[in-house]
């Protein structure tokens, strides 16, 4: 197929919300009204909120010109670093639209949901086994919540220790809800230097690890696409001084069925069920940041917990060291019936997944290495990070390529992370591209750099086919408009 | 074969040979030996079709409103989503994109989140919106922490009323432990409102958060709130569970509150077993560069026309890291587009309307059970949910009810407040008729 996907379709105008409609209509099937309304003190009676009317077939049409605004992964090939752009399969949806799902009150008695209980016990179970770690909660709401929560495992289990620690060694690779979260548990983020190989040496653990450390916070793959090789002699050091190890498992793509973070040294690891999982990112969440420990840690995870007695399933929250809770109620357990039904559905192909998505990334930078630049020009593992050192000469940046690909149809990398690689191009294909999506992508990439040099305009003049051109973000900032 | 992996062995063979690796194993040899597995993954495998049966069966063994006439909400409400907002929701462009970093192609997303924005401050008579957080617990402890870096982190202790969601009050515990701030308990009154007076006695105050409707259901008097929370020199924080009842009540805004923050799965999101909800969170425009969280905020592109960018983003962890003002990354986008949806869909005049529906129904069955005999131990006005006290030794009537009639008469308040043994806390929305109602009087009258 030589033709690129990037067109350009019908574009629709669409409003405002409140540039439409008018007072009196609705889109709702109002309920019969079977009792006599009842005053209300007008103390406390407010007029009511000032939304616009529209109808059905008005709110209806709104949505879907906006949706067709918007580009996903059912639209076409994502390869958004670090994000997983994952296929997500359409009988996860089904599954956790059953009334029995969906339609379940959280505080009925464990007796009458023991499917959703079962649910949750066997999640927790199955992760533990595909991350070698011993016990799962998944009630963290998305993966930077899965961090909170291990921040939290770590001081409780120091304060259990008898020991207070106030500092933290993040990689300089790290993403910056790391050190977000860790400054959320009060530790002072000490920066680790990635070493020239571009991954973290035991040398500089080392230097930097002392008694007064809580630990490290490790991405693993890391963001530069690269297994950290040194995990468990930095997890020996890290030990030896009284510290524990935190896995950021955002990456987890890579290594299912290859990687054992038990054996590896790792204490606490977060996993994103909407990465690795297949559950959609849905334009920013809900996500799902399940938080696995070694046996050690289990009595700090959050509460309440599932446990098993027989063949019933109750909720417990009788875990005195346990951090407490971080949700209203269990987590986003809509997005855990769907991470739960992508596992049964692929079984042990999870092995596969992981095989075909480091496969699909190896391809990509051999194929683009010659025109683009490689910091780091070794095997990589689920993603590959590209410069724009090349570009420069025709004064195009890394944000013009990525503007270029989406007038043809692809989605962008991530761009400028992480922050150690300067105009970083980080390319994650997912095992869900086929050949053909692939090799078009990179004849895209390599028509982009003959387009940089030939007629740069056409890259820092994009994106030409869609709704709305570059947008000025300097202005949205000095003079943020917020509301309507 | 798998249905979700798209490459033949003749792809895979070509490829591994343009990598110039022998086989696939061969792609991994940069892990070492002491970070591998020695077990190869033992889960079970099933078919598109053994996964709905097994998926049936996991569901059916748990009780929902399809099943059972469920009379508690206490944070999770059962409230009716017209298909057609269930319909555009479900739009795969909507579903399967990630947060919009790329605005040009994002623009679905990013237009519905600043209609959602908008929306919610109409709602909650608020200033400024962001683009949610992940549930109404977390929302009102980042609010609690937004206080004292309002204070500049000088005043170190913040206060929450008694009758705010006790399991919004553990998830702010959670994130409080670890830091060097206090959180104080202010008790409630006999009305079922809360005590402000207990604030005098506390120092080094930054911040107060009231719930209304409170945890009983009761409607608070934030005005006063307000006034007595200022007068303290501290950030005026009010939380909700239902934002619904706010078709009808005086907004948190009209009453000078600093911070508004709650649920807001009452807005066009299933019960889901407690999640996913989506985090409301709005303040004072004043406060916006203390908020946590996303903002979409409107621009122009370079053809002048109208476009929604992510903005104010040096608040955020990924700019600003350890100092950011949270760590939250992915937030609940899609349950705030169904929100924005929902109240979209309502219009002013329907949302209203159902929400006086919601108040009128509760208060049928609220002066019924009363005329009954029972007590309504709390005089203050309630919306859509009330506390009920029962005659000794309910608890087992509770329980057979639920087991034979498979009604659940409300939600046990022992459990959180253990001197209210025997009350209970009731709650009526749209989905319950007449009927239903007349039913339940009969059951449970003395
Ligand atoms: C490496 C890494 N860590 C943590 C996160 C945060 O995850 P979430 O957005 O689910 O909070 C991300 C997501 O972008 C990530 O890429």
């Amino acid at each position: 197929m030589n033709e690129f996907v990037g067109t350009q379709g019908l574009i629709l105008n669409e409003p405002l919300l409140w540039e439409r409609g008018r007072q009196g209509r609705t889109g709702y099937s109002l309920p019969t009204r079977d009792v006599d309304p009842a005053p209300l003190d007008d103390a406390v009676a407010g007029e009511g909120p000032d939304f616009p009317d529209l109808s059905e077939v008005e709110i209806v049409r709104h949505y879907t010109r906006l949706s067709q605004w918007n580009y996903g992964v059912d639209s076409g090939m994502y390869p958004l670093g670090s994000c997983t752009m994952k296929y997500n399969p359409k009988t996860n949806e089904r599954q956790a639209a059953l009334p029995g799902f969906a339609g379940s009150h959280p505080l009925v008695p464990s007796e009458l949901c023991q499917g959703a209980l079962r649910l949750i016990y066997e999640l927790e179970h199955y992760l533990a086994h595909v991350s070698g770690l011993d016990a799962v909660a998944v009630q963290p709401a998305a993966g930077a919540q899965g961090e909170l929560a291990g921040m939290l495992i770590f001081a409780a289990y120091h304060r259990d220790q008898g020991s207070s620690r106030s500092k933290i060694l993040i990689p300089d690779t790290a993403h910056g809800t790391n050190p977000a979260s860790a400054a959320l548990c009060g530790y002072q983020s000490v920066p680790l230097k990635t070493g020239p190989e571009g991954v973290l040496t035991p040398e500089a653990v080392e230097a930097l690890m002392d008694e007064d450390t809580a630990g490290l916070m490790v991405t693993n793959p890391n963001t530069l696409g690269l297994f950290e090789t040194h995990t468990r002699k930095i997890a020996d050091i890290v030990h030896a001084k009284g510290g524990l190890i935190y896995a950021d498992g955002a990456n987890m793509n890579a290594v299912m069925g290859v990687v054992d973070f038990g054996k590896a040294g790792i204490d606490v690891l977060h996993i994103n069920l909407h990465k690795t999982f297949s559950t959609p990112h849905g334009g920013g969440g809900p996500g799902a940041g399940p938080v696995c420990v070694t046996r050690q840690l289990e009595p700090f995870l959050p509460a309440p917990r599932v446990v098993k007695t027989g063949a019933a399933f109750r909720l417990s929250e009788d875990f005195p060291k346990s951090i407490g809770k971080l949700n209203a109620f269990y987590g986003n357990f809509g997005v855990l019936v769907r991470a739960y039904s992508y596992i049964l559905s692929l079984g042990t192909h999870l092995k596969d997944v992981s095989q075909h998505a480091v496969l699909n990334a190896n391809y990509i930078k051999e194929k683009l290495k010659d025109i683009y630049h490689l910091p780091f020009d070794k095997p990589c593992m689920h993603e590959c990070v590209f410069t724009d050192k090349h570009l420069e000469a025709h004064k195009v940046s890394t944000l013009d390529l990525a503007k270029r690909l989406i007038d043809y149809g692809f989605h962008p990398p991530t761009i400028y992370f992480p922050l150690v690689v300067q105009g970083a191009i980080m390319i994650e294909p997912t095992e869900s591209e086929s050949r053909e999506n692939i090799d078009q992508f990179i004849a895209t990439m390599r028509a982009i750099h003959r387009e940089a040099e030939d007629d740069a305009e056409r890259l820092t003049g994009a994106p030409r086919n869609t709704k709305v051109r570059r947008l000025d973000e300097t202005t949205a900032a000095r003079k943020p408009v917020l509301r309507g | 074969m798998m249905r979700y992996l798209p490459h033949t062995p003749k792809d895979i063979e070509s490829m591994l040979a343009a990598v110039g690796v022998k086989d696939l194993d061969g792609l991994f040899a940069s892990i070492p030996e002491d970070c591998r597995r020695d077990d190869p993954l033992d889960l079970p495998t099933l078919t598109e079709w053994e996964l709905n049966a097994h998926m049936d069966k996991l569901a059916a063994q748990t009780v929902s409103w399809d099943t059972h006439r469920i009379f508690a909400g206490a944070g999770s409400y059962h409230h009716f989503i017209p298909e057609a907002a269930r319909h555009v929701l479900s739009r795969s462009e909507f579903v399967t994109a990630y947060t919009p970093y790329q605005p040009e192609m994002s623009q679905g997303t990013l237009q519905g989140i600043f209609e959602y924005q908008t929306l919610v401050c109409r709602l909650l008579g608020m200033e400024v919106a962001n683009a949610s957080l992940y549930d109404g617990a977390s929302a009102l402890a980042e609010a609690l922490l937004m206080a004292i870096r309002i204070g500049r982190t000088k005043k170190k202790t913040v206060a929450v009323s008694d009758l705010v969601n006790p399991y919004y009050r553990k998830v702010v515990e959670t994130y409080f432990k670890p830091t060097d701030f206090k959180v104080e308990t202010i008790p409630h009154k006999a009305d079922g409102t809360a005590d402000l007076d207990a604030i005098a006695a506390i120092d080094d105050l930054a911040g107060v958060a009231v719930q209304s409707p409170n945890f009983f259901g009761c409607v608070e008097d934030l005005q006063a709130a307000g006034e007595a929370i200022h007068a303290r020199g501290a950030v005026f924080i009010t939380a909700f569970s239902e934002p619904l009842a706010y078709g009808l009540l005086k907004t948190p805004g009209q009453q000078d509150a600093d911070i508004v923050c709650g649920e807001g799965q009452s807005l066009g999101l299933s019960q889901s077993f407690g999640g996913p909800g989506v985090g409301i969170f709005t303040a004072k425009q004043k406060y916006v560069r203390n908020m946590p969280g996303r903002l979409v905020g409107q621009t122009l592109d370079a053809d002048g026309q109208r476009g929604f960018v992510l903005t104010l983003s040096t608040r955020e962890q990924h700019i600003r890291r350890e100092k950011a003002t949270s760590n939250i990354c992915s937030n609940q986008s899609l349950c705030a587009m169904a929100a924005g949806i929902y109240m979209a869909t309502l219009g002013g005049t329907g949302f209203r309307e159902l929400a006086a529906l919601n108040r009128d129904k509760a208060e049928y069955l609220k002066q019924a059970l009363g005329a009954t005999g029972l007590e309504l131990p709390f005089a203050r006005p309630t919306f859509n949910e009330f506390v009920v006290k029962f005659p000794k030794g309910f608890d087992a009537k509770w329980q057979t009810l639920l087991e034979e009639k498979k009604i659940m008469c409300g939600v046990p308040l022992v459990c959180y407040y253990p001197e209210l043994a025997d009350h209970y806390l009731l709650c009526v929305t749209e989905t319950k008729s007449r009927e239903d109602l007349d039913m339940l009087v009969k059951e449970v009258q003395p």
